[in-house]
């Protein structure tokens, strides 16, 4: 890595002064993220670096990075007008001065003022007679369980395992050759994701029947095992995306785990359901 | 559209608006209690304020009153009609309790302690800190066995909220039922009676 940058008597090279924009993104970020003082941070030495060496970039990672810096440093910006704001507001004391007093005072005091400042919501949780109609009346137009399945042609067995060619021959995975079907199903996917980079796993495997859905699911598995696609998990929504890798990239060095979806059948009428189908 | 009450018909007419508003705060029907000026618009019709200022004169009577939390946070000089659509509406009590009182609806004295040590401490440093500072900060006060379920006890409450980094902020609950500046007020008071 040839090369010097700066003016001047100082003269660095192209890799000090990428470790220098390093460092600057790491400060601001650091102070981003622990809430430190932002005035801590010497906005205008930050910039007289980033100003130094600008001149001197020329490969586009280089310029990426400059920018990347100079958006930590608008960051640190922006904290310094709002850690100003703060103390302007009337709820402003000294946090040192407040700390004192949490740890100087008693327990009983403290509880004390906060009863006096606090007005606690009111709130009941039982069941409404309005909410107990609606149930009723669900209850009632809600048809046996029997009739329900009977309706949609599904006949409850017991869980078990199955081979390819057991799926094969029950039509659910079709002989063509199960690479050839991956790829296939791997383009629609990056197709499918092109305008957000992501679709929604039941949209994506979802289909009119159970069996394509089920078909689809099981395809799908292969896809993030071997690493053409990926997925991202969203705990508290219960919302579950699938993201297409640009090439496939196997999983290396980390730990694989599980994640088992359950593709049932209520589960597919569900899905069914919510788009209006 | 909606005909207008005349005479006679109006307390009737408020009545019924009266019960249908006091349902919507009373009963919790998501994960936040109360409910979003436009959820009033809606159930109530476009004269909600109106509804929710005669709510507010029948609560009194038994120590009871709609609270007004803005999104924008504080209270806007003259709320705007969108302002109000999307404050949240609850109902809290209109007067403090006192520690017998809260005793009995479940509060240990130690934990208010430690909401009242946490929410003043956030307040302090602008809005959010290191959870692991809180922590160091209650450990002071109450056992060390305590801190950790205290805490995840105010998270699961909603007085406090805490992010993927490990930083605690003041939750929808403070916000609701919690008057801080008030709270940092009688804190600094209490410097001279100790």
């Amino acid at each position: 890595m040839g090369g010097s940058v700066g003016g001047g008597g100082e003269r660095r090279s192209v890799r000090e002064a990428r470790e220098e924009l390093l460092r600057i993104i790491e400060l601001c970020r650091s102070v981003e993220a622990k809430g430190l003082d932002p005035y801590l941070v010497d906005v205008d030495d930050l910039i007289r670096v980033i100003r130094e060496y600008f001149p001197s970039w020329e490969r586009i990672e280089d310029l990426c990075l400059d920018t990347e810096a100079l958006n930590h440093i608008a960051s640190i910006v922006r904290m310094q007008g709002e850690w100003v704001k703060q103390r302007a507001t009337a709820l402003y004391r000294d946090p040192f001065l407040i700390e004192e007093r949490v740890r100087s005072l008693s327990r009983d005091k403290l509880a004390e003022i906060f009863l006096e400042a606090w007005l606690p919501i009111v709130e009941f949780e039982q069941l409404t007679l309005e909410g107990f109609r609606e149930a009723l009346k669900y209850w009632s137009n809600l048809p046996p369980l029997s009739e329900r399945w009977l309706r949609t042609g599904y006949v409850r067995s017991e869980m078990q395992t199955s081979t390819r060619e057991e799926a094969i021959k029950e039509g659910i995975l079709s002989g063509e050759s199960f690479a050839a079907e991956l790829e296939r199903l791997w383009l629609e996917l990056k197709e499918r994701a092109s305008g957000k980079g992501r679709v929604r796993y039941w949209d994506f495997i979802g289909s009119d029947t159970y069996e394509e859905t089920a078909r689809r699911a099981y395809l799908t598995s292969f896809l993030i095992t071997y690493g053409y696609a990926r997925l991202e998990i969203h705990y508290l929504e219960d919302e579950i995306f699938i993201l297409p890798n640009e090439k496939p990239t196997p999983i290396e060095g980390s730990e694989l785990i599980s994640y088992p979806i359950p593709i049932s059948f209520e589960e597919w009428r569900r899905w069914r359901e919510s788009r209006g189908a | 559209m909606e005909r207008k009450p005349r005479g006679v018909d109006r307390k009737a007419y408020y009545a019924v608006k009266m019960r249908k508003a006091a349902q919507l705060l009373f009963y919790r029907r998501h994960s936040i209690p109360g409910a979003r000026g436009w959820e009033l618009r809606r159930r109530v019709g476009s004269d909600y304020l109106k509804v929710i200022n005669l709510l507010n004169e029948y609560l009194e009577k038994i120590g009871l009153m709609v609270k007004v939390v803005f999104e924008e946070g504080g209270q806007p000089e003259n709320p705007t009609t969108e302002q109000y659509d999307r404050a949240r509406f609850y109902i809290t009590l209109r007067d403090n309790l006192r520690v017998e009182e809260a005793k009995m609806v479940g509060w240990r004295i130690d934990d208010m302690a430690a909401l009242c040590a946490s929410i003043a401490y956030i307040i302090s440093r602008g809005g959010k800190v290191q959870r692991k500072e809180l922590e160091d900060l209650l450990k002071s006060k109450i056992p060390e066995w305590r801190v950790d379920i205290d805490l995840n006890k105010f998270i699961r409450l909603g007085y406090l909220i805490e992010d993927e980094n490990g930083q605690v902020y003041l939750g929808w609950r403070t916000r609701a039922e919690v008057d801080q500046k008030k709270l940092i007020d009688l804190l600094f008071e209490a410097e001279s009676k100790i």
